[in-house]
């Protein structure tokens, strides 16, 4: 009986060793980037061990979640998929009735033991949808399936932007959009799509929430209002400038000591590592990016099957987003939206569905296209 | 690219066809990032000078300054709530070399309780380690000089002063106004931390809870100078909070006072409305507690007592304590009669001091053995007959004895401004049925006319009902907030219109009704209670049952303790009748007979209202000594079959003899 189970066990771990599961340049890349983050974290909370542990924390359970996933094949994700987006869906809906309203919005669901925003979960069933439903069909994709993967996109986004999450929303729509593109959509229906989409900004305005507007009207001019939206926009700057081309240094940034710059352990996060690593630090973190993204789309083009394909290249882009939209924020470029940097800004359930999402990548890495 | 026209997946060509869509998309996320990069090289190179400086010169930050909180006065301008400048201990865990050494130092100056350590623990943890935590409230004097002598050793320790909450009169408003508590992490998650910072304390209890967003205010801020530590060196502008608004109640204090003293201590609860608009003169819980210890945080001791007291004094019985109401029911009902058409005032019930349904072999009792005769309605009300109710509820049915009574507001919120008010209990077959297996029963119905059975109601509910009658049907949420001020404005009334159209279609209606109870206390129950009374008042006395009854025996113990200990007593009346404006409800929760033990605290309540409003009141003609010492017996036995008109000013006031609920109509 011990004998049989140490046999086994011998061979799971050879198995393991021979051939890894999991990514092993992505999961370095993955290491480096927690490590940063738990850096630049402990500077910016002011030697906050709390919340050290709890971010640990929340990086073990998510890569807990990631090895876990990494064991379920694509071809059983897919079977899934329907199932997990019409759930998340409909945990949306539960949320528009009967969500916790926490500062002002909508977004919670509170499970008693623990509370959670199901807009998350979508990050990751968006793309797995829009996959499933382009799997089967013929590629470049005709305007029928156009138009509805635009309603699969479109309904929980219209939902998570009403909570109001435009982070969120943005975040959504874009992982459909990009598995949408990687399907090869064509370039000239991609460009009237996209002229489609400009056309409506104007009337998008119309739908935004005052403060929503205000964040757009302070980012032109943030010094029209130096203390209400402005603040965030120049105080950011100012963190980001005064860091030149080394940075002050390692926990030596006055402007989130001195409890200048608002929300610098979360959103504004990155303004306190650009502080303190000047812009080498930042060019050296985005080529950690640019290298975690790159793999991403290299696991995407080494994968099995269509669905895999646009999964692993929709998730791997939309990390991207990430990146962009809260780099752009940071430094002035974008409106302020709740977009967090991923992997560096405190905050449990970006964490741990961003990992999660690198689960389903490691899953299509281990079951990728057999060379001859 | 090529359009693909086959009609079968050709995957090796989507392959490819991604492959280019991927390395396009990398490409494309590569320029934004560059882009970023870009943008970074523009702030951290070219600028860098530019905000170096700026960061230099980053010595201003908005600080947040709380709001005063809005003050509470009664109606007369008296102050119930104010704001007290006092001083706390704050302690900034950076600069702080030894927490521990620290904490066991300073208890020798400023002595700490173990509850304080707690709370200062738990903040810690939440905070930032340069953010100021309150360590200790409230400082006396002593603590402020003796603190002030050794601060030299206490880096990161300060004194600082700000507004706390005070209570002039202490229990006396207790359960109206509430109190306020210091902000916990609980409330951190409820509330808008933007309009709160700063801010130490929330409204917990009463008005201070339920008008919180009135009385808060706006926080304003000032802009400060700091030092490379980040500590303050001087202000530099100032926009200053706009306080949160002042609450004038309806109460007036020397009311709410004498209706307090006038319990003597017993456990039980007052409400005095008026008609005309619904607003609260008075409203009681006895016993009280002293709100000024929860301000500041109360210790375990303090409250360990509170919670533990046998008469529970942190219960608003007024709002929240739900008993029969006993025969106060019954003019009520008799309303429903006439305006339902089920009774004309003349018609008569016979009396014999048993009613039994037609066809059953269980009978319901009189109060008096032998009943009250012939009677009609006015005088049924005056005499409180059993019988003549039973026979009514029987003839109304439980459903429209529910819906008409449940229109005068019982079962349900009366809408007052307070929050965490009971409902009580209106017996109908709804009710039963979402508790019960058994249908509802016909004895239930008779018993719920006479105020017994499931009925539970709220000294609250009854006033408000009493008050609907007395203004002549047109119901008012009642309102302990009559007005709200801005700082140094006038106050403004906050207006309460009727929440619906009168409830009595037919004017002789109310005339018969008032009729009745005005005979209740010029001859009835209430007769001995209103001697000399300068107004005409009209009332209905309540004696309910705290206990089943185990047999069909009447009681012959009269013993005022004995009977304390099973009854509840309650009295509502009003005055004037030809135009009332109070209305007044008490209720004891060990009181012997309702007229005798709660009538005499509805006129005192209502005497202090005559000399608040500018009236006197004559000395009383009789001494109190009528319901005499407390182990007489009545002079008039119980069972005398007949009772004149003067007797009955020692009768009971009724104690309905029936059936109770658990076997009442159970088979």
């Amino acid at each position: 009986m011990i004998d049989a189970l140490q046999v086994r066990l011998q061979r799971v771990l050879r198995r393991m060793m021979t051939r890894p599961r999991i990514d092993l340049p992505l999961a370095f890349g993955l290491l480096l980037l927690a490590g940063v983050g738990l850096a630049t974290l402990y500077s910016a909370s002011g030697g906050s061990m709390t919340m050290i542990v709890g971010q640990a924390g929340r990086f073990v359970m998510g890569g807990a979640l990631l090895l876990l996933i990494s064991r379920i094949p694509p071809s059983v994700l897919r079977s899934w998929t329907p199932w997990l987006y019409a759930g998340s869906v409909a945990l949306l809906l539960v949320v528009a009735t009967l969500g916790e309203v926490r500062s002002g919005s909508k977004r919670w669901l509170d499970l008693g033991v623990l509370s959670f925003q199901p807009s998350e979960l979508l990050k990751l069933t968006m793309p797995m949808m829009v996959a499933w439903y382009l799997h089967p069909r013929q590629l470049p994709p005709s305007w029928k399936d156009i138009v509805a993967v635009g309603l699969l996109i479109a309904i929980p986004a219209g939902l998570i932007a009403e909570q109001p999450d435009l982070g969120t929303a943005l975040l959504v729509s874009a992982a459909g959009a990009f598995a949408l593109f990687l399907s090869g959509m064509a370039w000239w229906k991609i460009g009237s799509l996209l002229a489609a989409v400009g056309a409506m900004v104007p009337v998008a305005w119309h739908f935004l929430h005052e403060y929503q507007r205000n964040r757009v009207r302070t980012l032109l001019d943030p010094e029209s209002d130096p203390l209400g939206n402005g603040w965030h926009i120049i105080q950011s700057q100012i963190a980001v400038g005064s860091g030149g081309m080394f940075g002050r240094g390692w926990q030596h940034g006055t402007q989130s000591r001195l409890d200048f710059l608002p929300e610098h352990t979360t959103d504004f996060i990155f303004a306190v590592f650009s502080e303190e690593f000047g812009l080498v630090g930042v060019a050296a973190l985005m080529l950690l990016y640019a290298f975690i993204i790159g793999r991403c789309l290299w696991i995407a083009m080494e994968a099995r099957d269509t669905y895999s394909r646009l999964l692993a290249g929709a998730i791997g882009m939309s990390f991207f987003v990430y990146v962009f939209v809260n780099g752009g924020m940071v430094a002035g470029m974008l409106p302020v939206v709740g977009v967090p940097m991923p992997l560096v800004s405190y905050g449990g359930t970006s964490a741990v569905s961003l990992l999660t999402g690198f689960g389903v990548l490691m899953s299509i890495h281990a079951n990728r296209k057999v060379h001859d | 690219m090529a359009r693909h026209r086959r009609s079968i997946k050709d995957t090796r060509g989507e392959s490819s066809l991604f492959r280019v869509r991927a390395l396009v998309g990398f490409l494309l996320i590569l320029m934004g990032l560059c882009a970023l990069v870009a943008r970074y090289y523009y702030l951290q190179v070219q600028r860098h000078d530019e905000f170096a400086l700026r960061s230099d010169n980053n010595r201003v930050k908005p600080r947040a300054i709380p709001p005063a909180r809005g003050l509470i006065y009664d109606r007369n301008g008296v102050l119930l709530a104010d704001n007290v400048p006092a001083f706390r201990l704050e302690v900034v865990p950076e600069q702080v070399p030894d927490m521990k050494a620290m904490l066991s130092a300073i208890r020798d100056v400023v002595p700490l309780g173990e509850d304080d350590i707690e709370t200062f623990r738990k903040q810690l943890k939440q905070n930032r380690r340069f953010d100021s935590v309150p360590l200790k409230l409230h400082l006396t004097e002593d603590e402020i000089a003796r603190f002030a002598i050794n601060r030299w050793r206490f880096p990161g320790v300060d004194v600082v002063p700000y507004l706390t909450r005070r209570y002039p009169f202490g229990p006396l408003f207790a359960h109206v106004v509430g109190y306020v508590g210091r902000i916990d992490a609980d409330d951190l998650n409820r509330l808008d931390a933007d309009r709160y910072k700063g801010t130490s304390h929330v409204g917990r209890s009463g008005l201070e809870r339920s008008y919180e967003d009135v009385l808060h205010g706006e926080p304003g801020y000032e802009l400060v100078e700091v030092n490379a530590d980040g500590r303050v060196q001087r202000v530099l502008e100032t926009h200053p909070p706009v306080p949160g608004k002042n609450l004038y109640l309806s109460i007036d204090a020397r009311v709410q006072k004498a209706a307090t003293e006038a319990f003597d201590g017993r456990p039980g609860s007052a409400v005095a409305i008026d008609p005309r608009n619904g607003q609260v003169l008075a409203m009681v819980s006895v016993p009280s507690f002293d709100p000024n210890l929860f301000v500041n945080g109360i210790s375990k001791a303090d409250y360990a007592a509170y919670m533990n007291a046998e008469d529970k004094p942190l219960l608003n019985r007024a709002l929240k304590s739900a008993y029969p109401p006993g025969s106060t029911v019954k003019p009520f009902l008799a309303l429903g009669g006439l305006e339902l058409g089920i009774r004309r005032p003349e018609d008569t019930v016979l009396s014999t001091g048993e009613f039994c349904i037609p066809g059953q072999q269980r009978c319901y009792r009189d109060d008096t053995r032998g009943g009250d005769g012939t009677v009609n309605m006015v005088r049924a009300i005056e005499k409180s007959t059993n019988t003549y109710f039973y026979k009514l509820a029987l003839d109304m049915g439980i459903d429209r004895l529910a819906s008409w009574m449940g229109g005068l507001g019982f079962g349900r919120k009366t809408g007052i401004d307070l929050l965490g008010e009971a409902e009580g209990i209106l017996p109908s077959r709804e009710w039963k049925a979402a508790r019960s297996k058994y249908p509802w029963f016909q004895g239930e119905t008779i018993i719920a006319g006479i105020g017994q059975g499931y009925w539970n109601v709220t000294s609250l509910q009854l006033a408000h009902a009493i008050a609907t009658f007395a203004g002549h049907g047109v119901p008012y949420a009642p309102r302990l907030v009559m007005a709200t001020s801005a700082v140094k404005e006038r106050p403004v009334p906050l207006p309460n219109p009727p929440a619906g159209p009168s409830l009595i279609r037919k004017p002789n209606d109310w005339n018969v009704v008032n009729q009745g109870m005005e005979a209740v206390v010029t001859g009835g129950t209430g007769k001995r209670v209103f001697i000399g009374f300068p107004y005409v008042v009209a009332g209905k006395s309540g004696t309910a049952e705290r206990f089943s009854r185990r047999s069909n025996d009447y009681d012959t113990n009269k013993n005022t303790a004995y009977l304390a200990a099973r009854h509840r007593a309650w009295f509502m009346a009003y005055t004037p009748v030809d135009a009332p404006r109070i209305a007044v409800v008490a209720m004891l929760e060990a009181g012997a007979w309702g007229a005798d033990d709660a009538g005499p605290i509805v006129r005192k309540v209502m005497e202090a209202w005559i000399v608040a409003t500018g009236g006197s009141v004559p000395p009383r003609a009789t001494p109190e000594t009528a319901p005499g010492p407390a182990s007489s017996v009545p002079d008039v036995p119980e069972d005398t079959p007949v009772a004149t008109p003067a007797d009955l000013s020692a009768m009971p006031a009724d104690s309905a003899s029936t059936a109770t609920p658990e076997d009442g109509g159970n088979p």
